[in-house]
């Protein structure tokens, strides 16, 4: 049974809502969403409309500059950040690296998965269309997927949403959208693969990728995923060069790169197919990071954490089931921000 | 003392341009590995686990005192060893070597609009026992050994890395630095080595002048090429080419970035006298520019064609003793094709070392089909008697080699006045100086 637990979560935090985006605009929303400069507006719209409303808060408005944006970022909707931090990492692939990303694939992403979403939506009889979720799983797909066959490229924005409406537990979808089809079609094409060595290892677009991301992360409360994979991914990995007596210039060259950094902060830690509970998610980012390690440097196979995400994702209901005691925490962490609750498709 | 080449190297290959015409202008010289010092070169044939790699070896002296240890990631027999000709890999370097083509401006007055069209066209066992028991008593297991063509063969298990390193050193071979190290982590990560040094007697009696090259067969999953060993003992940078033969397509790295080097740009035509030192100095700008930690794309291409040729693409006898083993096989009586069907090749370059290549190179296959060429070309101007006014056509030439003389100096990092006095400007002098802003000479 599919549940809008959203709608739970937004009444019991009505002040939240408020100026959160697009919260306040949600009925002019599902009519909204013909074409794609339309949803393009309604983005922007729903972005600004965090802004605005945060100006027009009395406490903030006379605050320092720290605490002014210290209110602001609490205003605005994570996921405006990360369509914002994506599509800077977008451009820079395509400007600065020469991803080779066609643009026809990455329109037939964008306005598939929002097709989908909608057909979604009124499917499973949701009050309102929310383009944001499916917008960011549209990046990270583009990013990621590489393919010269623009009817795969929609087959992934296909798969990627219809995932979300179809393959639920506990009215939480369970696998991450874009991991899924990143998966399916690179197992059942050979026509579809992960560049994920395109980034480079330059130290330096490495930090710069860490810091933004980690932007991103801190606004979604969710780092305990990322964390702990990234921690037991590194141990894991400086263990191996300590067993085999390699240089730690191992470790490290395998670490700066920008693959995995974008599965860990923009993947992984995606606060919908994680699990509810600080202690759960610790232990699943660890539980990930053992069997990418184990795909990537045991078995010598490539693409070891995002076949290690999909392999744990059907865990996630069990890790709910079994830890509880913190669930509460979830419903009602200190300065969660509505939109987080949001976007439950 | 004899010198122990821990690497996959290869032999530099002397090649003979052709010229051929083709669809995309007349294909007038190429880029050889030989214009690289210490090239070595790699055959890669990978389909699902099965690989074939085929190393050229570059050594250059005494063939007595010369042996390679190749780590392999998986046991293998001896079936699984033979030894190719140079010839394969001389034809391979060939048929995928960035190219110089040309193109001849037609009369401006007879053809006007032509300089605009091609504007826009330019998207373009021996003594096996007797070691057997001395590698017994160091702790190493010599699992086989064997002559195959001039090159006596070991495979080697050895425990720990002790053990392999003192029965080198035992047989006065000269072990370069750190490379317990490296053996010790290898054999950690399950891959065996075997050791090739050359048999004379077998060598003078078959005849061969030039080390051949190795092959060797097996089923892994890992697709990788060790690198490692190679760094320890090489002066310096290293060159390495990697010619990836695959059934779906283009092959890339997975752990450094691949990247494609500037190609189908026009260059001035006096380039076509000094293309290899044009494209050796442009190899080593972009390496620098991509912080020295790039593996370059030289060629991906369909092997059943190519356009322009710089050689004839392989044929399947030749691409089936590479290793290419889905090819059709005349032998069987099947009708064969005129030419190879289903094999993707991919001609990567890199200059590595230990500091900026610190892992072995991790590959995989794409789904990537589409043709890339290190293509570069040279555009004559007319140089007939013209008929008519050819004021505007003067003028388009003129800007085109001052475009031209520009790119140079971006791609080569070449004085741009020195490339401006080498270019015979159509109706003589070169540009103005001050054409250009001042300040894009002050800092040059």
């Amino acid at each position: 049974m599919r549940t809008v637990s959203m709608a739970i979560t937004s009444s019991a935090h009505p002040s939240r809502i408020i100026g959160s985006c697009g919260s306040d605009i949600a009925d002019s929303v599902t009519m909204s969403c013909g074409t794609a400069p339309g949803r393009l507006e309604l983005i922007a719209t729903r972005c600004i409309n965090g802004l605005i409303a945060n100006e027009l808060k009395p406490d903030s408005g006379s605050a320092t500059f720290i605490s002014g944006m210290r209110a602001f970022t609490r205003t605005l909707d994570p996921r405006c950040y990360q369509i914002v931090v994506l599509s800077l990492l977008l451009a820079y692939g395509v400007l600065a690296l020469d991803f080779g990303i066609h643009w026809q694939n990455a329109a037939a992403i964008v306005i598939t998965a929002q097709l989908v979403q909608f057909i979604g939506t009124r499917a499973a009889g949701l009050a309102r269309f929310d383009p944001l979720s499916a917008l960011i799983t549209s990046l990270s797909l583009t990013l990621l997927l590489r393919t010269d066959v623009v009817v795969i490229a929609a087959l992934a924005a296909t798969i990627a949403i219809a995932s979300k409406f179809l393959i639920r537990v506990h009215g939480k979808h369970v696998f991450n959208p874009a991991n899924v089809a990143l998966v399916t079609l690179m197992l059942l094409s050979d026509r579809a693969w992960v560049s994920s060595g395109q980034w480079g290892s330059a130290a330096i677009s490495a930090l710069a990728l860490a810091c933004l991301g980690f932007l991103v992360l801190t606004r979604a409360k969710r780092a305990e995923t990322t964390l702990a994979f990234g921690l037991a991914y590194a141990m894991l990995l400086v263990g191996r060069a300590l067993w085999l007596d390699d240089p730690l210039s191992i470790p490290l060259h395998q670490l700066q790169n920008g693959a995995l950094l974008i599965f860990a902060f923009f993947m992984i830690s995606d606060p919908k197919t994680s699990p509810n509970t600080a202690v759960g998610r610790v232990l699943f980012g660890a539980l990930v990071a053992g069997i990418a390690f184990t795909i990537q440097y045991v078995l010598y196979e490539p693409h070891g954490p995002i076949l290690a995400l999909i392999t744990c994702a059907p865990l996630v209901p069990l890790i709910d089931g079994r830890i509880r005691g913190n669930l509460y925490r979830w419903q009602h962490p200190a300065g969660t921000s509505a939109g987080e609750a949001k976007g439950v498709y | 003392m004899r010198i122990l080449v821990t690497a996959l190297a290869a032999t530099i290959t002397i090649a003979v341009s052709t010229t051929a015409q083709a669809f995309c202008g007349f294909y007038v010289a190429r880029a050889d590995t030989n214009l690289f010092n210490q090239a070595s070169q790699v055959v890669l044939v990978r389909d699902g686990d099965r690989t074939v790699i085929t190393m050229a070896n570059d050594f250059q002296g005494d063939v007595e005192d010369f042996a390679v240890v190749v780590p392999v990631p998986t046991f293998i027999e001896r079936e699984q060893i033979n030894i190719a000709d140079n010839a394969l890999i001389e034809h391979l370097d060939a048929y995928t070597a960035p190219r110089l083509v040309e193109y001849h401006d037609g009369d401006p007055c007879a053809r006007y609009d032509m300089m605009r069209e091609m504007g826009a066209s330019n998207a373009m066992p021996s003594s096996g026992a007797a070691l057997q028991d001395s590698g017994r008593a160091l702790g190493v297991t010599i699992e086989a050994s064997y002559t195959i063509g001039e090159y006596d063969i070991l495979i080697l298990s050895a425990a720990e890395s002790n053990g392999l390193i003192r029965w080198l050193n035992e047989n006065d071979y000269r072990i370069p630095k750190g490379a317990k190290r490296v053996v010790d982590s290898y054999l950690r990560q399950d891959m065996r080595f075997f050791v090739a040094k050359v048999n004379l007697d077998e060598q003078s009696r078959l005849g061969y002048s030039r080390l051949r090259p190795l092959q060797v067969a097996y089923e892994s999953n890992k697709f990788m090429l060790p690198i490692r060993l190679g760094t320890l003992n090489a002066k310096g940078k290293q060159e390495l080419y990697v010619y990836a033969l695959t059934r779906t397509g283009r092959v890339e790295t997975t752990n450094y970035r691949t990247v494609k080097l500037p190609s189908n740009t026009e260059v001035p035509e006096f380039v076509q006298q000094e293309f290899g030192d044009f494209y050796r100095d442009m190899f080593a700008r972009q390496t620098i520019e991509e912080n020295q930690r790039a593996v370059f794309l030289e060629y991906a291409w369909d092997m059943a064609w190519c356009d322009p040729c710089a050689a004839d693409p392989l044929s399947p006898d030749e691409l089936r003793r590479l290793g290419v083993y889905w090819v059709d096989d005349q032998s069987t009586g099947r009708i064969a094709s005129s030419r190879p069907q289903n094999v993707f090749v991919t001609r990567l370059h890199l200059r590595y070392d230990r500091t900026h290549f610190p892992e072995d190179l991790m590959f995989q296959e794409t789904g990537d089909r589409q043709n890339y060429q290190g293509r570069y070309v040279i555009r004559h101007p007319w140089q007939g008697p013209t008929t008519c006014d050819a004021t505007a056509y003067k003028t388009a030439v003129r800007e085109r080699q001052e475009r031209e003389a520009r790119t140079l100096a971006n791609l080569t990092g070449w004085d741009i006045d020195d490339i401006r006095n080498r270019i015979a400007f159509i109706g003589g002098a070169p540009p103005e100086p001050d054409e250009a802003p001042w300040w894009k000479r002050i800092w040059r």
